[in-house]
């Protein structure tokens, strides 16, 4: 078989002592950095960058110290939305949905070894689809026009109703406060500055990094500091690690569902993992129905957006060495980092790099590997971090905060931004207004804008447009349904339980 | 200065070396994310400085993303106006906004550019089983009927993917511009998947961007904006010899801030000329689609201002900008 021959040369480059230790080194750190609120992969990778340079590696051996701190922090960014209930990294952010509640119920050590397999079962599976499928999926991107991309978001915002509260109405005005942030920055289908008051810094708009930061972590701290430390989520108990090995069986199809759900969205340019957990997440909600009792802490809950993140983490990769598009914010440094070692992705790639693209398989392997063995059975060094008192704790996340933030643009402008943030998170948990769908209005919502204004320039406005292929009809009924189908099932059933505080 | 420290100490360098030695390393502004053409032209730039020795420690690469490079622009202008320790990346997009007013009122005599040492060409490229064979054939086809060929290009509307187009129907003779379809999309390689996929039906961008989809035949570049035809691509004809004479390409360059000393800044010349010299970077360039271009020091200042005064002119012309 090709695929077995092409494996070997990838496992006889990735595969030395010293390639593997930094592997081991880079799961490592890959892992902290995701669990660390505000510093998601993305700025992680970048800020190891130059450490690549400095310490001379070539080109194999960087991509596999950076693709293993790639996929660590996607399994880091599970720790501190099941501990915190502040999501590590944005892909994490629906772990909180039922890991938090499953850490309150002091389930936290279940909750981390369930969300380690599953991350473990999404990234492997999405390997394995990287290594077969990828020249192949590649052409699903030239599928999806302007209109497939706004029925898909749509989608995404249909089913967003009634998750993280159970009133519909407050979590749709979330949505909409979210919607309204991201129409501030400069208007790609005119180029003129929106909403920005004059200010340069609002030109591109909020990031929503600065959105989850101030949201969660800052709000947090304002709870804390209101109720003098005590009540306070932050300080969830973790006392032994077992295996929950009936609870790992009993969600194996969830596992799988949701790496097929989360690796199909990550293939598509600019959806990424945060909509690949999202989707995963929500599928899997409706398919348990009422009674799957999800957001109240619940296996499958945790399972199904680690597998999906995990998994779309994976599917990111295909269309960036395929086409050079990168599926995800992370996927793009390391573009940048594979164009510094003067490799261009692309759909040559495969034929003229072998080495390159099958080293980087093998080591995503390796990584994937060395990942299920530091984080199920030594979760511990990880959540010792996080379990430090919350007077010690907390203005560490803090600090940490505030430096992820800095170094995302170097502006104190978004430091403000995140206070900012922190005050109206701190207000909307007063409210019992849900802060999920805020930020998924941030996150996706310039997206969705940006593919309806490109959808109405090119068919000059005319509506039928959005219903012209048989993708962005089956998807526009599968958000109509979406949408419809809780309002008739809610008299029936009952209301599901609220997961915010 | 602060801000320095506090970044050389975030990126885990030793940052008590750099307080006790004079030696400071270097910082390269990458005015967008980590992925793009500045973030390139920061990472390859700083990176072969310190393999030919032009530089005594690595070039540390910032990437400071706002405003198309306004926040990054700003930051020099207003706040390290005087820090010579510091070069930032640049190309046609920097001064395209700085001739279209897009920097909030901030203009190109404020900073000192340092030269440019390469440039991406243009292109306009259409899937492979396009009716369209020539720029001729699209010219036509957009006179006959101006929306039946919609552009997309990886920058905003009025950006200089969007005026790329433009300038060759003005040639033409074409000019009711704003009858031209564009979308503006996430980058040159998303362009192209929009023009495959048959949304839309050609791609203006730069050579780098199309490179990788040449090899496999998706996409057919129907013009190059070059004066002559680029080495390497022999067969893509410029858009000069099918009787438009539009020259357009992205420099890439750097810019240093206002205030250093003329001493520094011939310093900064001086190693950016190195560079353009050295075989890494030939390979670079060869790697990345870009070709020769080096116009360094004083020269190129007033080829920047050229440039500004021109699109400036050409925007008000097109109706792009006011």
């Amino acid at each position: 078989m090709d695929i077995l021959a092409n494996l070997a040369i990838g496992f006889g480059v990735a595969l030395s002592p010293y390639t593997l230790f930094l592997a081991v080194c880079g799961c490592f750190l890959g892992t902290i950095i995701g669990a660390l609120p505000g510093l998601g992969p993305s700025n992680g990778v970048a800020i190891l960058i130059p450490i690549t340079f400095t310490l001379g590696l070539d080109a194999t051996s960087a991509l596999v110290l950076m693709t293993s701190v790639y996929y660590g922090a996607m399994y880091g960014g599970r720790i501190s939305s099941i501990l915190l209930n502040i999501p590590g990294d944005e892909p994490a952010l629906m772990t909180t949905l039922d890991g938090y509640p499953m850490a309150k119920q002091g389930r936290a050590g279940d909750a981390l070894v369930l969300s380690g397999v599953a991350s473990f079962v999404g990234a492997f599976l999405a390997t394995i689809g990287l290594m077969l499928l990828a020249p192949t999926l590649a052409r699903v991107a030239f599928l999806f026009g302007p209109a497939e991309y706004f029925a898909l978001y749509l989608l995404a915002f249909c089913t967003l109703g009634g998750m993280a509260s159970n009133n519909q109405a407050k979590a749709a005005l979330a949505a909409c406060i979210g919607l309204g942030i991201a129409m501030i920055g400069v208007d790609s289908s005119s180029g003129l500055p929106r909403m920005t008051g004059g200010s340069l810094h609002l030109y591109d708009g909020v990031d929503f990094l600065v959105a989850i930061v101030g949201l969660f972590a800052i709000a947090e701290l304002f709870f804390f500091i209101e109720s003098h430390g005590k009540g306070s989520s932050i300080g969830v108990i973790l006392d032994k690690v077992k295996i929950p090995w009936k609870e790992i069986f009993s969600t194996r199809w969830t596992m799988l569902r949701a790496s097929g759900v989360g690796f199909i969205a990550g293939i598509l340019p600019g959806a990424g993992a945060s909509l690949g957990s999202f989707l995963a997440y929500m599928t899997e909600k409706s398919i348990a129905g009422e009674k799957g009792g999800f957001g109240t802490g619940v296996a499958k809950g945790v399972v199904a957006p680690e597998a999906g993140n995990n998994a779309a983490a994976g599917g990111a990769l295909v269309p960036m060495l395929t086409l050079g598009v990168p599926g995800s914010g992370t996927t793009a440094v390391l573009l940048a980092l594979l164009m510094t070692l003067n490799i261009t992705p692309g759909p040559t790639l495969f034929t003229e790099r072998p080495e390159v693209v099958w080293g980087l398989i093998a080591s995503l392997l390796i990584a994937n590997v060395v990942l299920l063995l530091m984080n199920v059975p030594m979760v511990k060094i990880f959540v010792r971090v996080l379990t430090v008192p919350a007077w010690i704790l907390l203005p560490g996340v803090t600090m940490v905060s505030f430096v992820g933030i800095y170094s995302l643009t170097g502006s104190y402008f978004d430091l403000l931004m995140m206070v900012g943030f922190g005050i109206l998170g701190y207000f909307l948990r007063k409210l019992d207004v849900p802060t999920v769908p805020v930020i998924l209005g941030i996150l996706l919502g310039g997206n969705m804008e940006d593919a309806l204004r490109r959808a109405m320039t090119l068919s000059d406005g005319d509506v039928t447009y959005l219903f012209s292929s048989p993708i962005s009809i089956g998807l526009w009924v599968a958000a109509i349904a979406g949408f419809v189908a809780p309002m008739f099932l809610r008299s029936i059933l009952k209301k599901p339980q609220a997961v915010t505080d | 200065m602060k801000q320095k420290l506090f970044k050389t100490a975030m990126l885990g360098t030793v940052a008590g070396i750099t307080m006790m030695t004079t030696a400071i390393a270097a910082e390269c502004i990458a005015p967008a994310n980590p992925g793009g053409g500045w973030d390139f032209t920061c990472r390859q730039i700083g990176k072969i400085m310190y393999d030919i020795g032009a530089v005594d420690k690595p070039v540390q690469v910032t990437n400071m993303p706002g405003a198309g490079g306004g926040l990054a622009y700003g930051n020099v202008v207003n706040e390290r106006n005087d820090d010579s320790d510091l070069i930032i990346a640049a190309s046609s997009a920097t001064t395209t906004r700085l001739a279209q007013n897009a920097y909030a009122g901030m203009t190109a005599d404020q900073v000192r550019f340092v030269g440019a040492i390469g440039v991406d060409p243009g292109v306009i490229a259409v899937a492979a089983n396009s009716p369209i064979k020539t720029l001729g054939d699209m010219v036509d086809a957009i006179k006959a009927e101006p929306g039946s060929v919609a552009f997309a290009g990886g920058s905003a509307v009025g950006g200089f993917d969007h005026l790329k187009p433009l300038m060759i129907l003005k040639e033409g003779g074409f000019t009711d511009i704003t009858k031209v379809k564009y979308i503006g999309v996430d980058g040159g390689a998303d362009a192209i998947t929009q023009t495959v996929g048959g949304f839309t039906q050609a791609m203006t961008g730069d050579m780098s961007e199309v490179v990788s989809f040449l090899a496999n035949g998706d996409i057919r570049v129907i013009a190059v904006l070059t004066e002559e035809r680029v080495p390497g691509f022999d067969k893509i004809p410029t858009a000069k010899e099918q009787g438009f004479n539009v020259v357009a390409g992205n420099w890439r360059g750097l810019y240093v801030p206002k205030g250093i000393s003329d001493a520094k800044f011939d310093e900064w010349a001086g190693k950016l000329q190195k560079v353009a010299d050295s075989d890494a970077w030939k390979k670079a360039m060869a790697d990345n689609g870009l070709a020769p271009f080096t116009k360094v020091g004083g020269d190129f200042q007033s080829y920047v201002d050229g440039l500004v005064t021109d699109i400036a002119a050409m925007s008000k012309e097109l109706g792009v900008t006011k």
